[in-house]
């Protein structure tokens, strides 16, 4: 309470009518009280941080009739899966007994730890993530245009030293896994990614054995 | 002898100081507020690093975990006129109250022929709503898409009149071109967001805004680690 009612004082003797002296202060607590209701209520309700969004673009589906795409080189295949858990095998993708002779793709297993998917997706795109280092590098030295490196981060990234990643889920991945990998793609400066191709039988199966 | 006086009137703080701070926070607050509309579903989004803020003016279509889809218009006079368009299209009509309601809603999952109830019903009841399945988004009736064109054209009728008037004005425009954004949720399967997708790259449209939180305060272990 800001203040104390003083009884008045003035009820001694020798009653001589005086003008009383009033206080001339307004009791504030009332006031006080509903500017904080009304300050907490708004704390609480309002928004402030705006969502934040991650720009997608998807390529936009081939003509039917059209040429069937060329190899990918250099490209890394994520199989994701339930329970968080990701597969993935570099190259090309060879079933057992293929025609080619090549050995059978083995499964390889990561996380979504920094361990695992990062520090596995930093390795196979060493090349490209060095020469933006550089380039950014330059750019701090104030040799580089900020334009000019954009540009050239990009064309890096599209280079063919740089990886292809292809990101393949089945129907148990969940929205989160896709989502988290395409946030690691940007971070390791992936440019070249293509997401939500249909797994392929034979891959489906290896990926079931593996899951098993 | 000098004897030490006590002050004989009651003990009082001056707290014009904190009233005046209090209001201007009050004051504050109030104009900053943005509030956030009443959803018929909560959604938590995947968390990312992207530091995009989402634009205002966008057709939103929103999943939920258990793979329903939910559309949205981000201004209220869009919202209105698309759904004439498709009171038109599906022969379904509303009256004057209802429309109006139609303004005021964030977002909403039910078909077409259902959305009269629906807007009848109080804000308690449409969460209890039957049938609330989301949005169709089959092929054999894909009524999402016709949300989504007719919305998508209200939106950029409203963007260039806005345009024209401030350019007639010779005014600077601010405004932002109208943006598709998809806000699901991190538990929902990735084939049901992919099913959204495919309605949006049917209609030749290939960029969009995907609704994430912010990196941090996350509790599943799944989170890409920083650079």
């Amino acid at each position: 309470m800001a203040e104390i009612a003083e009884s008045g004082g003035g009820h001694g003797k020798g009653g001589k009518k005086r003008a009383k002296k009033q206080s001339t202060r307004v009791d504030m607590t009332p006031m006080v009280d509903l500017a904080f209701l009304l300050l907490t209520f708004f704390v609480l309700t309002s928004t402030f941080s705006k969502p934040k969004s991650m720009e997608l673009s998807l390529p936009a589906d081939p003509p039917p009739g059209s040429p069937p795409p060329p190899e990918v080189k250099n490209g890394v295949t994520f199989l994701l899966t339930k329970d968080d858990r990701i597969f993935y095998y570099a190259g090309q993708f060879y079933s057992a007994g293929n025609p080619k002779g090549m050995p059978p793709t083995e499964l390889k297993e990561t996380n979504f730890s920094k361990e695992g998917l990062h520090t596995l997706l930093s390795e196979q795109n060493k090349w490209a993530i060095d020469e933006i280092d550089k380039l950014s590098a330059q750019n701090k030295a104030k040799i580089l245009a900020d334009t000019t490196f954009k540009r050239l981060a990009v064309e890096k990234t599209a280079d063919t030293k740089a990886i292809t990643v292809l990101i393949k889920t089945d129907d148990q991945a969940t929205y989160r896994n896709a989502i988290d990998m395409l946030d690691e793609l940007k971070i390791c400066d992936v440019g070249k990614r293509v997401l939500g191709v249909e797994m392929s039988a034979p891959e489906f199966q290896l990926l079931q054995e593996k899951i098993k | 002898m000098g004897k030490i006086k006590v002050a004989k009137h009651a003990p009082s703080i001056d707290m014009t100081p904190m009233v005046d701070l209090a209001f201007l926070l009050v004051t504050f607050f109030m104009l900053t507020a943005s509030f956030r509309m009443a959803e018929p579903v909560v959604v938590d989004p995947p968390a990312s690093h992207s530091e995009k803020t989402l634009p205002e003016n966008t057709v939103l279509v929103t999943v939920d975990n258990i793979g329903r889809a939910f559309f949205g218009i981000g201004n209220g006079e869009a919202k209105i006129a698309a759904l004439d368009k498709i009171s038109k299209k599906y022969n379904v009509r509303f009256n004057a109250d209802q429309i109006k309601k139609f303004g005021g809603l964030s977002s909403f999952g039910v078909e077409v022929k259902d959305l009269p109830r629906y807007l009848d019903a109080s804000e308690a009841e449409r969460l209890k709503f039957q049938p609330q399945k989301g949005v169709p988004l089959d092929s054999l009736n894909n009524q999402l898409k016709d949300w989504i064109t007719f919305g998508a054209t209200e939106l950029n009728a409203i963007y260039m009149r806005n345009k024209d008037d401030a350019t007639n004005k010779n005014i600077e425009f601010k405004g932002e071109k109208p943006r598709y954004a998809i806000k699901a949720d991190g538990k929902a399967k990735y084939i049901y967001v992919r099913d959204v997708f495919k309605t949006f790259t049917d209609m030749k449209i290939y960029t969009f805004n995907l609704i994430t939180s912010m990196e941090g305060g996350e509790t599943k272990a799944a989170a890409p680690a920083k650079h």
